[in-house]
């Protein structure tokens, strides 16, 4: 179990903010950190990596206690088993990529586990490249690798997919899910994006000016859990024109633009730039398949 | 033409830089990363020799370091240092006087790498010694270079804060920007001719193999 209780007082963008995080994660899940920029998310996760200290707090990973202002406990991030990869992948520019990994060997560790890596990052043409050269999407998988070279039990991913297009990124999701099981972990990772935190993740916990508003299993949280109403979509509010009577928007789902048409009355509180849920009740949709999915996992 | 001043100004270089590169990496390590409040005090106190005209500091090492004073007497008596008008005292007021030229590079080549790598390195559990000689530096090169280059070419131009606290005595502070001085007082042109070409060529010489270096002009032929 991951307990976490942190207050740190910030200086976000739109003002001094009390960071005020008070939550518990089972072992073994995988959890998004969801919200708007200067939510939190990122100095929630650099408390837990030991990169930035709380005001107050008490953080304990499986028994260990990492944090605890009263007791005055604090271990440097050096001796939390704690995997981080950096929102700009921080890869070492001077190593090579094999170096990169085998410089985040313990004293006494035998290289085995780089090669394991290699092999389930699929980064072994890369080895003997410098950072420069890679991509964003081979940097990011070389970093992953990277942070899980000393076997850390919790693994923290700041943004990691923010940067990547669409089929990069369904690659690497695929490519944290399966060490994420293959090396029993507990994750946490940052997302903006609504589709990716439903693929992902078993539990979503919602940031709203340093609170946890929500949290959660996403698909609960994120669809109205009606049974007559089973079909949920979600997507961005990009346009809004109002008539007299009648709203139309247009919403962004994924790569696809609808256009619906909504009464007045229900939606006052609609602005541009709003998540929103479609549900359709007595909605009968056909289905036909026209690519197969990346996301298979062996079970 | 008389080799020792000549001679005598590249041993001060040498040892000086030697000095400032291992005193400066810590130094700017603490100044590009610390939020410390005392940052700016610091920073100025390594900047002065920037702008504070060399026989100020020459005058005051001279006045603190004098055997007739306390703490000149102390070092004299119990380590038997002498500072003034002797060798030691020409080093130590060259590594307060080139200080700038040493820390500013590395200052800012680390406050140019993304801090998110002294942080990766870190959280793979490697302590600050091992981050700093196995990340940090190598990232730093041109800039430990520049520093280098700077500091040894700045302590071989170095004059007032030499004669203040060195005087000019052969072979022992009479170091060749002082040689030149003293050439030309007795008129003899030629040879502080001698010396002022030697000093000239040697300072184009190493700040264009600087240049060089660091606008990887060299790479292409390596490639």
């Amino acid at each position: 179990m991951i307990e976490i209780f942190l207050k740190k007082k910030l200086n976000a963008s739109s003002g001094k903010m009390l960071l005020d995080i008070k939550t518990s994660i089972e072992p073994g899940k995988l959890v998004t950190l969801y919200g708007k920029s200067g939510a939190g998310k990122t100095s929630t996760l650099r408390i837990l990596a030991g990169l930035l200290k709380p005001d107050f707090g008490k953080i304990t990973v499986h028994g260990n206690v990492l944090l605890d202002s009263v007791q005055k406990v604090y271990l440097p991030s050096q001796k939390r088993k704690i995997g981080f990869v950096f929102q700009d992948y921080a890869l070492f520019p001077n190593m090579t990529i094999f170096e990169n990994l085998s410089f985040a060997l313990h004293k006494k560790q035998s290289k085995k586990i780089i090669n394991e890596l290699i092999e389930i990052m699929e980064i072994g043409d890369l080895q003997n490249q410098k950072p420069y050269h890679l991509s964003g999407g081979q940097q990011q998988r070389v970093a992953v690798a990277r942070a899980l070279v000393q076997k850390p039990e919790l693994l923290l991913l700041d943004e990691p997919l923010s940067a990547l297009d669409e089929e990069m990124r369904n690659k690497i999701q695929k490519y944290i899910l399966q060490v994420h099981r293959e090396f029993n972990l507990t994750t946490i990772l940052i997302s903006h994006d609504l589709a990716e935190v439903l693929k992902m993740s078993d539990q979503v916990l919602v940031l709203d000016h340093g609170k946890i508003i929500q949290s959660g299993n996403p698909i609960s949280i994120f669809s109205t859990n009606d049974r007559t109403n089973p079909f949920n979509i979600t997507g961005e509010i990009i346009r809004l024109e109002k008539l007299e009577s009648t709203t139309f928007l247009t919403i962004l789902i994924g790569k696809d633009i609808a256009k619906i048409e909504v009464s007045n009355e229900e939606n006052e509180t609609l602005v541009l730039g709003d998540k929103i849920i479609i549900t359709s009740p007595n909605f009968k949709p056909t289905i036909k398949k026209i690519i197969q999915g990346q996301l298979h996992l062996p079970s | 033409m008389d080799w020792e001043p000549l001679l005598l100004t590249f041993k001060l270089a040498l040892i000086t830089t030697i000095i400032l590169l291992l005193v400066s990496i810590p130094l700017a390590y603490w100044l590009a990363f610390s939020k410390s409040k005392t940052k700016p005090i610091i920073e100025t106190l390594v900047s002065m020799p920037l702008v504070l005209p060399p026989t100020v500091l020459g005058f005051y090492l001279l006045i603190a370091f004098s055997p007739a004073n306390g703490f000149g007497k102390w070092l004299d008596e119990w380590l038997g240092l002498r500072i003034v008008f002797s060798f030691e005292g020409l080093v130590f007021a060259s590594v307060i006087y080139s200080l700038p030229f040493m820390v500013h590079p590395i200052q800012s080549g680390f406050s140019n790498l993304s801090t998110s790598l002294l942080e990766a390195s870190f959280m793979l559990g490697k302590s600050k010694m091992t981050t700093l000689s196995k990340v940090l530096l190598p990232n730093i090169k041109s800039s430990l270079l520049t520093g280098i280059v700077l500091t040894f070419a700045h302590t071989i131009g170095e004059f007032g804060v030499v004669l203040m606290i060195g005087g000019n005595m052969p072979g022992v502070t009479k170091v060749a920007s002082i040689a030149i001085y003293d050439e030309v007082e007795s008129l003899n042109y030629g040879a502080a001719n001698s010396y002022s070409l030697v000093l000239f060529g040697l300072t184009f010489s190493i700040l264009l193999l600087v240049y060089i270096v660091n606008g990887g002009y060299l790479k292409q032929f390596w490639k």
